[in-house]
């Protein structure tokens, strides 16, 4: 290494891994239920895409972690997303393509993705 | 990419309480649960609660688990990652309230605490050099070398107010400014004391255990500063932990090119050794130090001259404690501003605290300076165990004093300990409560030094011997008043005409006790008690026979059969077979034994 940039270089690419063990106050914690139902209707691969696309596009601002079961077994799987001062979003019957949608427009973009979420009209 | 980490202490309060079969066991556990792609497994250095090992965090949930067995790990696997949900049982028992789990740094072992020094400790990999990286490592020393001249570097340091960690509290910069002159004209030693010799004191090896770079960064921007190109860590060699990650720090850093020749293209060249010293107390004693690091028997010899004027192979050095220069780094990127604005007003900045002894949290903090001892004692430390009273801190090891229960509210910090015949030291903490005899801890830290006593000065050689003899004299019921007088006068000799620290620091333990528990003394020596029942020599265990039922068990349990008695009659004890062990006492369900 002969230059300040290399170092830096560097220090970009371990911050996603670095990050998971910085203070977590006052981010946005993107939750997935990760009981037994959500396991077995697949959200263990739309946590790690969840994971994936956050360290990807580096949003330093958000947590994504697991809960057990959220009670809506037959919605599974649910991803919930909590932002500090907003009204919680849960988002239901996720899949990866979805994951990374939400994790472009809303987490990203700030505007939760509708057509995803639980609403009324689905209890 | 891994959405969670758990984080497993590998120091080596850990590593003794069994991380090493927990790491095994996970890494197992993880590929049977098919999560071995998902979730990485960091091994860290010290977290600090030492008690509560072998720690285990998982991130991002920031969840930590204590005194974890190997049986546990299933469980955690299984329900804690797999299925997120976190094993309270297992957590950490002051993060759990009734409102749920509250976060590790709310809890009153972390709350009070500042981690400069320790900052990556527990936090990075000690055994990665990107880990550190990550966090900001070697750019303080990519900014020294592009953006600031040598005498720059030194003034920061000066302005910070950084005083050596190592025990004697002497300005960091003020050090590197005296042997700063003839830059390129002659050859420079940077040299790191890691001949960590205080009983009870392990912070340096948890800051090499932890963040070894830290320590290499800081030594090439000492290099820098004064203008030497070589550097030297002397580590005792009874840290193999520590030094196994220093020679993969200093292999990796060499790989990187941040050791070595022309470091960030600049010309700069800087490289570090290790020398492993074998365990001589007097080896932490700065010209014992080097001399040993030239290869020669570790004596001191006398100053002036100064390391900065002739130091390692006779020339400019500078040695500093590895503590000390585990701050260097956050000091340049931060400024001296930042540092200053801690601690107290010529006290500045943090300082890490062993604590251990009679305490219920045993481990390693980090506070501001100027910190209450209470805080210490009472907040982080959980207190004094089992109910008993608070009698003394014990700090500095063999060249420091005791601080009796009556300071406990001093603010802690070089000034305010020194005032009551105590010093800040390299920063063990031991805490004595009302089971211990002031005399036999005198006694302890006397036999300490004796031992280590290199020899070459008479005061230290002789004068220790004969302060022990004193010691064992008094403790054994046959001392008199006139040796309590001799001590002091011994003591006051040795502390004036001892070569080297070791020396002049090893009555330190005998004039604080003699100053804060005098009545200890007159009471071994007049009344041939030991007020604490800790001396053997003036103590008898008797039955009392109102309470014994004659159940035997202390007769059947006594390895000297001093205790005699038939079945159900009160039992008695042969004081010329009793070898005061305590046994009969622990065992009697009645509590029919007594010690007077």
């Amino acid at each position: 290494m002969k230059s300040l940039e290399e170092l830096k270089a560097i220090r970009d690419k371990m911050q996603g891994q670095l990050d998971l063990r910085a203070a977590q106050e006052g981010k946005i914690r993107v939750v997935v239920g990760m009981a037994t139902c959500g396991i077995a209707s697949g959200a263990r691969p739309v946590l790690n895409k969840l994971a994936e696309e956050v360290a990807n596009k580096g949003l330093k601002d958000v947590v994504v972690t697991q809960t057990g079961c959220i009670g809506l077994c037959q919605y599974e799987p649910m991803v919930e997303v909590l932002e500090p001062g907003k009204e919680k979003v849960t988002y239901i019957k996720m899949d990866p393509e979805k994951a990374a949608r939400v994790v472009e427009e809303h987490l990203k973009g700030g505007k939760p993705v509708a057509e995803y979420t639980l609403n009324q009209t689905n209890l | 990419m891994y959405r969670s980490q758990v984080l497993i202490c590998g120091g080596t309060g850990c590593t003794s309480s069994g991380s090493k079969v927990l790491i095994d066991t996970l890494k197992e556990e993880l590929k049977k649960n098919d999560l071995d792609k998902e979730i990485e497994i960091v091994v860290t250095g010290c977290h600090g609660l030492c008690e509560k090992g072998p720690i285990v965090i998982v991130q991002p949930d920031n969840i930590f688990y204590s005194n974890v067995k190997k049986e546990d790990i299933p469980l955690i696997v299984s329900e804690h990652l797999l299925k997120g949900r976190v094993v309270t049982s297992l957590v950490y028992e002051e993060m759990v309230t009734d409102n749920g789990l509250k976060p590790l740094r709310d809890t009153n072992f972390y709350k009070h605490q500042t981690r400069v020094a320790l900052r990556n400790c527990g936090v990075i990999n000690p055994e990665s050099i990107d880990e550190y990286i990550g966090t900001g490592g070697y750019e303080a020393l990519g900014k020294v070398l592009t953006e600031m001249t040598p005498d720059e570097v030194i003034q920061v340091v000066l302005d910070s107010g950084l005083r050596g960690r190592g025990g004697a509290g002497f300005p960091t910069g003020l050090k590197w400014k005296f042997a700063s002159g003839n830059r390129g004209n002659v050859q420079k030693y940077v040299c790191c004391n890691a001949d960590e010799g205080d009983p009870g004191a392990f912070m340096d090896r948890s800051v090499l255990e932890g963040d070894p770079h830290a320590v290499l960064e800081a030594m090439a921007i000492a290099g820098y500063a004064i203008g030497a190109d070589q550097g030297y860590i002397y580590v005792r060699a009874e840290y193999p932990i520590a030094v196994a990650r220093l020679e993969i720090a200093l292999k990796q850093a060499r790989e990187y090119g941040l050791l070595g020749k022309d470091i960030f293209g600049t010309g700069f060249n800087f490289d570090i050794e290790l020398r492993l010293g074998s365990g001589a107390f007097v080896c932490g004693e700065e010209t014992a130090l080097m001399t040993s690091i030239e290869g020669n028997r570790g004596e001191p010899r006398p100053r002036p001259p100064f390391p900065a004027v002739k130091g390692l192979f006779e020339s400019p050095t500078i040695l500093n404690n590895v503590e000390t220069y585990a701050n260097i780094a956050q000091i340049i990127l931060k400024g001296a501003d930042w540092f200053a604005s801690m601690g107290t007003e010529k006290s500045k900045g943090t300082k890490v605290f062993a604590l251990g002894g009679k305490i219920t949290n045993t481990g390693l903090v980090e506070i501001p300076m100027g910190t209450p001892l209470r805080t210490v004692i009472e907040d982080i430390g959980g207190g004094v165990p089992n109910g008993k009273k608070f009698k003394a801190v014990q700090t500095g090891g063999p060249s420091g004093g005791c601080i009796p229960a009556e300071h406990i509210d001093i603010p802690i910090d070089y000034e305010n300990l020194a005032s009551i015949g105590s010093i800040v030291g390299s920063g063990g903490m031991i805490v004595m409560d009302e089971d211990n005899c002031m005399v036999d801890i005198a006694k302890f830290f006397l036999e300490f030094t004796c031992d280590e006593s290199c020899g070459k000065c008479t005061p230290c050689r002789v004068g220790t011997k004969r302060m022990l003899e004193i010691l064992e004299k008094i403790t054994s019921g046959k001392g008199t008043l006139e040796d309590i007088d001799k001590l002091e006068e011994l003591a006051a000799f040795i502390k004036d005409n001892a070569l080297c620290g070791l020396g002049q620091t090893a009555p330190n333990p005998i004039l604080s006790t003699l100053k804060f528990f005098r009545d200890e003394y007159i009471a071994h020596v007049v009344d041939k008690k030991c007020p604490a029942g800790v001396c053997k020599d003036l103590l008898q265990y008797k039955i009392v026979a109102d309470k014994c039922k004659g159940c035997t068990l202390c007769a059947k349990n006594c390895p000297a059969n001093a205790i005699t008695g038939t079945v159900k009659e009160p039992h008695v004890i042969d004081p010329d077979k009793c070898i005061k062990c305590g046994v009969c006492m622990s065992n009697c369900k009645f509590g029919a034994i007594v010690k007077e």
